[in-house]
């Protein structure tokens, strides 16, 4: 079985994030592995297990010759990677994103397809579908589970309710719900193997595409401004007078949710 | 050695000229990071819980050896990783950060457990003991303290005859204190033991008949560590349990010492990073008098000195660990690395639950959990006295 995932490297979560005047978030730091596409790499190398051969290639955009995000899926398990990081892919919006991603898992032939069902950053949550359809693959989003039947996937997809149970013939994409999975720690000598897995590396000169047609001056989205998130307010303080029962269930009553 | 040469030619291709080099290696660094964020998911959330119930975490043993923790420095062919010791220092600090428990059972079971089979057995021994050790999925245990024999380990009272009938060896005496001797998981135990040729190591076996394993310690600290006093009642040995040269006990026990005290010492600079960063953390936190205690230099002074303390003990471990990377005579370097970490370790961990007021003296807070486990590291592998009588010998001052 072939899969490839998606895998962004985003700047550490844990470091304060920096913006560009075009309000883009900075990527000049050190980039990690987007922790929602870890639970992908994960479930990949799990079907590859369960079929008994098979291969897991990791796909990622990113500017600079940082792999070091990569690295980590590799260490996980996965085989090889494929980074493409071009100047003239600064700026990019969701659907340039997707392009040459789509451009890049398109140059080989896959079972499946997986990706985050959003990033952690940009939080678009278009990439993968927009990948699908200029893959002219059936996609089916928020899996929490996949099962190989044959020639189809049973994806169990999670609604509110629950979860549905899809069949899709492969090849198909499927964007991977957080937490879904336990991702594997990878161990000392993962991490020694990673690093003579092959990474290849590609610029939009080795995708054919014209510079105007992705990056800054390819994307149909500008962000315009960015403002910070409203603070939660403060709570209301109740005093029990001995009748704080009374008063939390007054409470829930009127949120409708008893 | 070789990431070490490696890394000196990428560092002098980037700036023009070789430098000295106090950067951990990009694999070291991949391995920090894995060992913080396992440490942080799977020993800290517990680290309490284990120490108040006295418990050997023997799962997230087993897990941190699927990591490969416990195969760092041995070669691949049993299993091991083949990278330096100072990569086994780091791990081991990581561990110590958040729990001196597991990072000395590593440390012990690499140490004290695999590396005087490694260092003195012969290749069927190694093949038999180290590939399940290299997999942390055995430990082993040194049993070289006695009741009677502790920094004067010569003096080893445990007694070993051959039965020249069955060409046995049978071993009596009583061990003490020995780390990793009784776990779910410990496979072998090397044990000192005297004759009319001196001192010499046989390994025994876990179940072998006579040997007891006493009840654990109740002690002051690493409570999740697995310690417990040995008994051997005429134990016997096929004649091939005999480690390395007959006779040869007192220096084999002095060169693996030596090892186990750049670990110790590494263990006690996790403490004291663990110390320093929960006390910034609550300096910051912690309200007194309208503000945060930090702005006080009552405060604030006790942080600084813990931070430059870790930079010592940081800069003296790693110098250690690096001679013997490459080579180069570190006996001494030890010996400092040890003394100064341990005894900082115990000073750092006072400072931390004196920041923390009446809070640092309730159990389930981490500095207390620190300040009662720091202790040992000023005794165990070589007591400050040792380190300071080894320093003094290496100065050639004139001896008794």
């Amino acid at each position: 079985m072939k899969i490839a995932v998606c895998v962004k490297q985003i700047p550490d979560p844990a470091a304060p994030a920096k913006m560009d005047a075009n309000y883009n978030l900075a990527r000049d730091t050190k980039l990690i592995m987007d922790e929602s596409d870890s639970y992908g790499v994960e479930m990949a190398l799990q079907l590859v297990d369960k079929a008994g051969a098979g291969e897991v290639v990791l796909f990622s955009m990113a500017p600079g010759e940082e792999v070091s995000g990569l690295r980590n899926a590799l260490a996980m398990g996965a085989h090889r990677a494929v980074l493409i990081s071009d100047p003239r892919l600064a700026g990019s919006d969701a659907l340039s994103t997707a392009k040459v991603l789509a451009k890049a898992i398109g140059r080989e032939s896959f079972d499946l397809v997986l990706a985050a069902t959003e990033s952690s950053d940009g939080y678009t949550g278009t990439t993968p579908v927009q990948i699908a359809e200029l893959l002219d693959l059936p996609s089916v989003t928020f899996a929490k589970g996949i099962e190989v039947k044959g020639e189809s996937l049973i994806v169990a997809r999670q609604t509110e309710a629950g979860f549905d149970e899809i069949e899709v013939p492969t090849p198909a994409l499927v964007t991977v719900t957080a937490g879904v999975v336990e991702p594997r720690y990878p161990n000392f000598k993962g991490i020694m193997a990673a690093k003579s897995k092959p990474v290849e590396k590609l610029s939009i000169d080795d995708l054919a595409f014209s510079p105007d047609s992705v990056g800054a001056s390819g994307a149909r989205e500008t962000i315009t401004s960015i403002r910070p998130a409203e603070s939660r307010g403060a709570g209301t303080v109740v005093v029990d007078e001995g009748d704080g029962f009374a008063k939390i269930i007054e409470y829930l009553e009127s949120l409708k949710v008893i | 050695m070789w990431f070490w040469k490696l890394n000196c030619l990428v560092d002098s291709k980037a700036i023009g000229f070789r430098t000295m080099d106090f950067e951990l290696m990009h694999h070291q660094e991949e391995f920090r990071e894995l060992i913080e964020s396992f440490a942080a998911k799977e020993i800290a959330p517990y680290a309490d819980l284990w120490d108040e119930r006295g418990e050997f975490p023997l799962d997230t043993i087993l897990k941190l050896g699927e990591l490969g923790a416990f195969g760092i420095t041995f070669p691949e062919e049993f299993g091991g990783l083949n990278l330096e010791f100072s990569t086994l220092c780091i791990a081991i600090e990581e561990l110590a950060k958040v729990d001196s428990s597991v990072a000395i059972t590593l440390s012990a079971g690499v140490g004290l457990g695999a590396n005087p089979i490694f260092s003195f057995g012969s290749q069927e021994q190694k093949m038999r003991y180290l590939p399940s050790m290299c997999e942390g999925k055995a430990l082993g245990a040194f049993g070289l303290t006695e009741p009677d024999a502790g920094s004067d380990a010569g003096a080893t009272r445990t007694k070993v005859r051959l039965d020249e009938k069955t060409n046995e060896w049978v071993i009596s005496g009583s061990k003490a204190y020995i780390t990793n001797s009784g776990t779910p998981i410990t496979s072998v135990i090397t044990v000192t033991a005297r004759d009319e040729d001196g001192v010499s190591t046989f390994l025994v076996p876990s179940g072998t008949p006579g040997l007891v394993v006493e009840p654990s310690y109740r002690k002051l600290g690493w409570h999740a560590s697995d310690t417990h006093g040995l008994s051997l009642d005429e134990v016997r040995l096929p004649y091939e349990n005999l480690l390395g040269a007959k006779g040869r006990g007192f220096a084999q026990f002095l060169s693996i010492l030596d090892d186990g005290r750049i670990a110790i010492a590494a263990l006690a600079l996790g403490l004291i990073e663990g110390c320093l960063a929960e006390s910034i953390e609550y300096a910051k936190t912690r309200n007194a008098f309208g503000g945060p205690i930090g702005r006080y230099q009552a405060v604030a002074f006790m942080c600084s000195d813990m931070a430059t303390k870790a930079s010592a003990a940081r800069h003296l471990v790693y110098h250690a660990a690096w001679l013997k990377d490459n080579s180069k005579p570190y006996k001494q370097a030890a010996a400092m690395a040890k003394l100064f970490a341990t005894e900082a370790a115990v000073e750092v961990s006072r400072s931390a639950t004196q920041i923390f007021g009446g809070a640092g003296f309730i159990e389930g807070n981490a500095v207390a959990r620190h300040y009662r486990d720091a202790k040992i590291l000023e005794i165990g592998e070589g007591t400050s006295e040792i380190q300071r009588l080894v320093i003094a010998r290496s100065l050639g001052l004139p001896q008794k």
